[in-house]
């Protein structure tokens, strides 16, 4: 009987060398005769173990990482086939306090399964949450995701269900589904892991939307530096239309839905959705102006539903196992997980889904592990490159929406860069104004001009140029901007450059006591 | 990753194999930059004459872009991550280093014409940083001396299809 061995075909695993690590398995196999079925799963989300391996055992799966090819041949010599102990052993995956602390939700599948085989996915609940959706009336679905208490997970967390009730209620002989994967946010990757690890939930969420609302075509937009994601999307998609779960008659049921995988093309403004849509209509990605809301009038100038990968990822499990299960989960106004991205100078970096409601210290420390270089974590930005820089001294505010705009910061895609004592606060002060100047789409003022005078103000604050006049200069710069940019591009660029100024004024050669 | 030389007639069967798509003009533009490794000059009024837009509109789509290349880039593409989570962990002196090593600066191409280096902003690599892209092949935990073994590979495979 052949032993079944998982090796993750995920783009971070790959990165580190889970190709050569499988095909070192495949020969040493070989060589010694025995017989094993390499399975190439997507990633568990401890990237510190990867290329983190499986055996399947009687026991269970025993994971061992982080493997390079030239691990292989001591592996088999130790018994690693039967899960026999070795330095790199870390026992029963599931045991692994990273991962077993966790409430994995949306990413229930993600590293267990292997990621285009419908079999698989069956196996493991594929697919429930559209049977059940088949079988209701659309209203009833929306209401049931509005129930969940599901939030957009792109960032602006407007709940799920209203917007599609709009796109529902708005008749159209032509609607759409647009799922927004451009994941331009550093820092995260959550999209990516699941688009590349259980594509078919993605599949599955937009189908049950198209059902919902009465839209008949999807579209998914993948950022261009996805190329994985993008192939295993392309991939899954022709899968399940030849087996039925999309097309003419989803699943039979006589409704038609079916999905379109594009590519972008390296602008951070294509997330923003409006951009999103010019740019899926084949122009400039500049911002539209709203009203009218893309539910109402979006691509093509029909109603849309535009929702987030991690957003519609989250349907199946709501409709498969009913809106109070998720809404369960979570506190106030934040209901349900999210799948939370560790990076940057992290010890145990990777994706950790629990409910909201968890800290940042917990975060960074009982799951981070602390930093990657041994000293102190000094702040970590949350929310992407438009986030705010959090100080040590907030770690312990609870992670939820509320609580995270009440302090100025945003909880946003959900991911997480920690840094070290040795960052300097200016530059990436710096870095977020300079961003701005580089992916601006150009549509206004305050954020096209705005954030070049912005670098050149924290350049001379950082020459020390008139520091104090500079800094109020940079203040009603960032004021300027906030108030007057018709996106979050304009309107969030201040978060990461005040909050580095408010809670690291030492960093732009200002006494902390006289910045307050 | 040697890439054809542009032609009329390729041009072509690329941009009529798309002009039904609705929104076809990232899709094209893909095709063509994926067959020849930029968008060339004479693409853009094919372009605009199939799907009926003027050539300003397909030069202005082309523009906005980082993605698309208006000029041959050299065989391999280099990318490296100048996002925080790579900052946080040394994405600067990577930098430095694959400067240093290849002899180029941002959006140049060797000498030899082996590899044009670019930055980019997150390739999803956060958990691996600091991360960088050699044409599809992403990176992760990366330093000076294993960007050696990396370059070292690339010529390799250069000169056994030379
Ligand atoms: C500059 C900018 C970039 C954005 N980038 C993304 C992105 O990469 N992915 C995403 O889902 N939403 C992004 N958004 C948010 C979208 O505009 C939109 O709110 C979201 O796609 C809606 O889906 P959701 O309700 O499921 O979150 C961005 C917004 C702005 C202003
Ligand atoms: S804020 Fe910036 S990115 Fe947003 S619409 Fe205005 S110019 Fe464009
Ligand atoms: S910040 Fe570099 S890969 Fe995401």
């Amino acid at each position: 009987m052949s032993v079944r061995i998982y090796v993750p075909i995920d783009s971070s695993a790959l990165s580190l060398g889970a190709e050569a690590v499988a095909r070192a398995i495949r020969h040493e196999a070989a060589v010694r005769d025995l017989a094993v079925d390499i399975v190439r799963n997507g990633s568990r989300g401890l990237f510190w173990l990867e290329p983190l391996v499986e055996v399947d055992t009687p026991q269970g799966r025993i994971a061992y990482g982080p493997m390079q090819a030239e691990d292989v041949r001591g592996l088999f010599d130790a018994g690693f086939l039967q899960g026999a102990e070795h330095s790199l052993c870390h026992g029963p995956t599931d045991r692994i306090p990273f991962l077993a602390g966790q409430e994995r939700l949306t990413f229930a599948r993600v590293g267990i399964t292997d990621p285009l085989s419908l079999d698989d996915y069956l196996a493991h609940g594929g697919f429930d949450g559209l049977k059940r959706a088949i079988a209701m009336a659309p209203a009833e679905v929306v209401k049931e995701v509005t129930d969940s208490g599901l939030r957009g997970r792109g960032g602006a967390a407007f709940p799920t269900g209203i917007k599609w009730k709009t796109v529902h209620d708005t008749p159209a002989a032509q609607k759409y589904v647009a799922c927004n994967a451009d994941e331009g946010d550093s820092g995260t990757f959550s999209d990516r892991m699941l688009m590349e690890g259980d594509p078919y939930c993605l599949i599955e969420g937009m189908a049950i939307a198209g059902l919902a609302v009465g839209a008949t075509q999807g579209y998914i937009y993948v950022r261009s530096e996805y190329p994985h994601a993008f192939r295993t999307l392309q991939a899954a998609v022709e899968r399940a239309r030849a087996a039925g779960w999309l097309g003419a008659s989803v699943a039979g049921c006589g409704r038609a839905f079916d999905i379109d995988v594009r590519l972008g093309a390296g602008a951070y403004i294509c997330g923003e959705e409006t951009s999103m849509l010019e740019s899926l209509e084949g122009k400039r990605g500049v911002v539209r102006a709203k009203p009218p809301l893309p539910a109402v009038s979006g691509l093509f100038g029909q109603p849309t539903v535009i929702n987030n990968v991690m957003s519609l990822a989250s349907v199946p499990v709501i409709l498969a196992r009913g809106a109070a299960f998720y809404r369960d989960y979570g506190l106030g106004r934040s209901r349900g997980t999210l799948p939370f991205q560790l990076a940057g100078n992290l010890r145990h970096t990777g994706l950790v889904e629990k409910a909201f409601g968890v800290t940042l210290r917990e975060l960074l420390e009982d799951y981070g592990g602390g930093s990657f270089s041994g000293k102190p974590l000094r702040t970590a930005q949350v929310g992407g490159p438009l986030g705010a820089y959090v100080p040590a001294s907030q770690f312990d505010v609870a992670l939820d929406y509320e609580q995270y705009a009440a302090m100025g910061a945003m909880v946003g895609h959900g991911g997480i860069v920690a840094f070290d004592d040795t960052v300097d606060m200016a530059k990436m002060a710096r870095h977020a104004m300079a961003f701005c100047v580089e992916e601006s789409c150009g549509k206004c003022t305050p954020c096209r001009i705005g954030s070049v005078r912005g670098v050149e103000v924290i350049d001379r604050i950082i020459a020390g140029e008139e520091r104090g006049r500079n800094i109020a200069l940079l203040n009603s710069l960032c004021d300027t901007m906030l108030a007057g940019s018709l996106c979050a591009m304009g309107g969030m660029t201040p978060y990461p450059v005040q909050s580095a100024l408010k809670h690291f004024p030492e960093d732009f050669g200002i006494d902390k006591t006289a910045a307050a | 990753m040697t890439k054809e030389t542009p032609s009329a007639a390729g041009l072509a069967a690329l941009i009529d194999a798309r002009r039904e798509l609705p929104g076809a003009t990232l899709p094209m533009l893909h095709a063509i930059q994926d067959a020849y490794g930029y968008v060339p000059d004479e693409a853009l009024p094919m372009i605009a004459s199939a799907l009926n837009l003027s050539r300003a509109e397909v030069q202005g789509v082309v523009s906005f872009y980082h993605h698309f290349r208006r000029t041959p880039p050299g065989r391999h593409i280099v990318q490296v991550c100048r996002a925080e989570s790579c900052l946080a962990m040394g994405a600067e002196e990577l930098e430095a280093q694959v400067k240093a090593k290849l002899g180029v600066d941002f959006h140049q191409t060797t000498t030899d014409g082996a590899v044009t280096l670019e930055p980019v902003y997150c390739l999803g690599n956060c958990a691996c940083s600091p991360a960088m892209r050699v044409d599809d092949d992403i990176l992760g935990r990366m330093n000076g001396r294993r960007f050696d073994t990396v370059l070292h590979a690339l010529r390799q495979t250069e000169g056994a299809s030379a």
